[in-house]
Formats: structure tokens, sequence, C-alpha cells
């Protein structure tokens, strides 16, 4: 099991263990994760499960920064994109993740 | 208003609600169906018609809009009233039977409810802005649905997909000035019009803003500038008219306060017949959750059989019911009006 924290709007922290293989949108959902509302349910076909990544893992993790053309089209239908903004349906949980934060934003439309 | 009267009540013509009808029309029992989209198809048609589909059981790949075209002739035969445009809004018991009322005014008198409301009434995206709906329908609009409102009016369009710039590249030439604000320099729109934008980008007769919208400037919903933020300045742009254009979103909305038991906003149904915790009112579909619960169509396409057999006790308690196959079916061989030897 991957220890990922997701922080919600209000700054609460939601600890889900998540497991290998499975997206970061299926391991909030599972654990009802406030704010992933995931419509199109994975296939980057929404933009409602949008987080900003930690920022710190940049260094350890850059691949965690790099979206793919799809998901950057499909960002342009979600507000306030930053520079660490994913589709966390686009993103498998992998061991070295564990501990990861991510941030929901305040609203996904 | 009169009661339209039907044995089921669909909700949602998305797959699951489409094949409700043909399910529910192989055990005898008819159908309408109310959608608050203008057409049939739900999410498939409204967020990938044109996205290939490859996991429809014998379907290698398919659309959004070819497997919505193809249920909609699968349960024609069946004789499905649809009403679009129409927001489910109250649910109430009757004798033998429920009222559901609609945002219109319509009701209907129904023996058997199906929820197929998929992830809700799909919506335009709403940004987190503060006194949003302080603006909303006064200057701040999600669609056009006439053009000469815009006639002379100081416009920013927001957004980078198909809607944006068709209606950016439309309302230019009548507007007094229009400015398009994107995030980025590249557009997720056909190609065409992306071209014929950055030609009136060029000509002057638009202009276009690299920026996400962070604020509307205004009193009593009377815009008066957008503000927008890009590379980490802030910016303001004069105008009385804003359109946005973020996609689709779901929202469940007053079904959601209907009584039946939820979990994560989602309807809890046993798996037997995908019956809720209001007995008669099933729910089918991404909309209903149970252990082990995937959000598939086809999943959505069992959930609609099992909800069948139980849905026709409803509607003839004193009928009693054999299974058939859609192979040697009667009531199949009469609608598709096969002859007597095949």
């Amino acid at each position: 099991m991957v220890k990922i924290v997701f922080v919600d709007p209000e700054g609460k922290r939601h600890e889900v263990e998540a497991e290998e293989g499975m997206t970061l949108m299926e391991a909030a959902v599972k654990n009802m994760v406030p704010g992933i509302d995931a419509d199109c349910g994975g296939a980057c076909a929404c933009a409602t499960c949008h987080v900003y990544v930690d920022p710190s893992w940049k260094e350890k993790m850059a691949e965690l920064f790099e979206r793919s053309e799809a998901e950057e089209d499909m960002l342009d239908f979600a507000f306030d994109v930053r520079e660490n903004s994913r589709l966390s349906c686009q993103i498998k949980v992998t061991a070295d993740m564990d501990g990861l934060v991510l941030e929901v934003p305040q609203q996904q439309g | 208003m009169a009661e339209i009267e039907t044995q089921a009540l669909i909700i949602g013509a998305g797959p699951a609600g489409l094949f409700a009808v043909f399910e529910l029309g192989m055990v005898g029992v008819s159908a309408h169906v109310i959608d608050i989209l203008p057409r049939a198809g739900g999410q498939c048609m409204e967020l990938y018609p044109d996205k290939p589909i490859f996991d429809i059981p014998a379907q290698p790949r398919i659309t959004g809009r070819e497997l919505t075209e193809r249920l909609l002739e699968q349960c024609a035969p069946f004789e499905p009233v649809f009403h679009f445009n129409e927001a489910a809004q109250t649910l109430e018991r009757e004798s033998d039977g429920f009222i559901v009322s609609t945002a219109s005014g319509k009701r209907f008198s129904a023996k058997v409810v199906v929820v197929a409301a998929g992830g809700g009434a799909i919506v335009p995206k709403r940004p987190p802005l503060k006194r949003l709906e302080e603006f909303e329908e006064k200057s701040v609009f999600y669609a056009v649905r006439e053009k000469e409102p815009f006639r002379d009016k100081r416009i920013v369009v927001a957004g980078g997909g198909d809607s944006a710039l068709d209606w950016a590249i439309e309302l230019a030439p009548i507007a007094e000035r229009l400015t398009l604000l994107h995030r980025r320099e590249e557009f997720r729109a056909a190609p065409a019009s992306v071209a014929k934008m950055r030609r009136m980008v060029e000509a002057g007769e638009m202009e276009f803003r690299l920026g996400q919208i962070s604020g509307l400037v205004g009193e009593n919903g009377k815009l008066e500038a957008v503000q927008a933020r890009h590379a980490g300045e802030t910016f303001e742009i004069p105008a009385d008219t804003l359109l946005l254009f973020f996609g689709l979103a779901g929202r469940l909305g007053p079904i959601e306060k209907w009584g039946f038991e939820m979990k994560g906003g989602q309807i809890v149904v046993e798996t037997s017949a995908f019956e809720t915790s209001i007995p008669g009112v099933f729910a089918i579909g991404d909309v209903c959750t149970y252990p082990g619960k995937l959000k598939l169509i086809l999943s959505g396409f069992h959930e609609a059989a099992l909800m069948a057999h139980k849905a026709v006790t409803y509607v003839y308690p004193d009928r009693h019911y054999t299974f058939t196959h859609s192979t040697s079916s009667e009531i199949i061989a009469e609608k598709l009006h096969l002859g007597e030897k095949g």
C-alpha cells in the first residue's frame, strides 16, 4: 500500500491507502476525498479530477509533473491551472509515491 | 397541467437509460424518458462523441455518437417517448406508483421510476470566482442563444475549445470589441477555426490575450472588467459581457434529496434488481453504487436487464412472468415484424 495525502480546499488532510497500479483519481474516489468529481470515470474527458502536485516532489520525481498532450488539452477545461496541475486519472500509483501530497483545487467546475 | 401517464419513467437518456427502454420493452413495459439535455446520449454525446470506446462487448471500437445511434435504433421498436430539456425536480409517492415533476412543470405518473442519471445533469462548468452569481445571466453567460443581444458589446470570451472559438469568430463582427482569453497559445479545437481566429486577430478584428480568469469587476450584476492572470501578472480587460466556455460537468441536483440512501454522491442499490431504498424506484448506470460497482457502460446494460425483471412485477403484479431469450421472444418478433418462419 502506498500512502497518498489529498489536501482539500479547506486545508483538511485526507490520507488514503492506494494500491500500486490504480490511478490517483481512483484512490481519491474510493476513499471519498471531497473535490475529486471524476465525472467521466477516468477517460481524460472532463478535467474534474484536477489536482496540484506538491512542488517539493519536482526533484525526486520529475515525471509527476509531465503532462501528456491529451491531458494538456483537457486542462483547458479546468480552472486556475498551474505549473504543477495534473489530472489525477492520468497518474498511476507506484511504490515510490509513498507520502505524495496533492492539493485539491477550490472547485472542479 | 395534466399528468403524463406511463408504466415506467426513465430519468436520463444516456446508454443505461436507452438500454433500459429495450429491456423494459422486452418484458412488456412501456417507457417515457426525460433528459435535461436537448438530445439522447448523455455523457457519451456531450463529453466524448468522437472518442472511440473499446469495451463494449462485440464492438471492438465504437464512438460515443455511434453507440448512442445504435442504442436508439435498438430501443425504437418499443416506442419510447422522449422529453428533452426536462430536469427532474421532485418525486412523490401515490397510491400505486409515483409522480415525478420537472423544472418546467411537467408531471409524470409512473408505476416505476428508473434513475439512470449518470453523473447527474450535465451543466456548464462554473469557475470559482467571487460574486459570480451576482453577474450570471446578467453579464456572464455560458451559452449564446441569440446573437443580437451581444451587438456593440465589449465581450470577453474565455476558453480554448470549439465553443469558445466558434462564438468568438461569430460575435467579433457585431461586438464593439471582443477579446479571446485563453491560458496558452495552443487550442483544442477544429484547426480551421483556429486558423480563422488567428487571421482575425492579425487583422485587428478581435484581440487574443494569454491568461486565466481570476476575478470580476463591477456592481449589481453589471460587469465593468474581467480580471485575469498570466505568468504571475494580474491584469484587467474592460468588458461588459463575459462568455465562459469550460466544458460541462455533472450535478445530480434535486434527485439527491429524494430520500434515497446515498453513498459518496451516488444512490445505494441492492444488486439483485438495482432497486433503491425506495421500493419501485430503481437506479442503474453511473448513478448507482454497490460493493464492487464499476462505472462502465456495460455494467449499466447488465443493471438495466435485472432492473426490468423486477420492475415488471410492479407494473403487472398479477401476471406470471417467464424468462425468455430475445431470440425466441414473441414481443421482439412482433415489434420487429419478423415473419412466422425465420
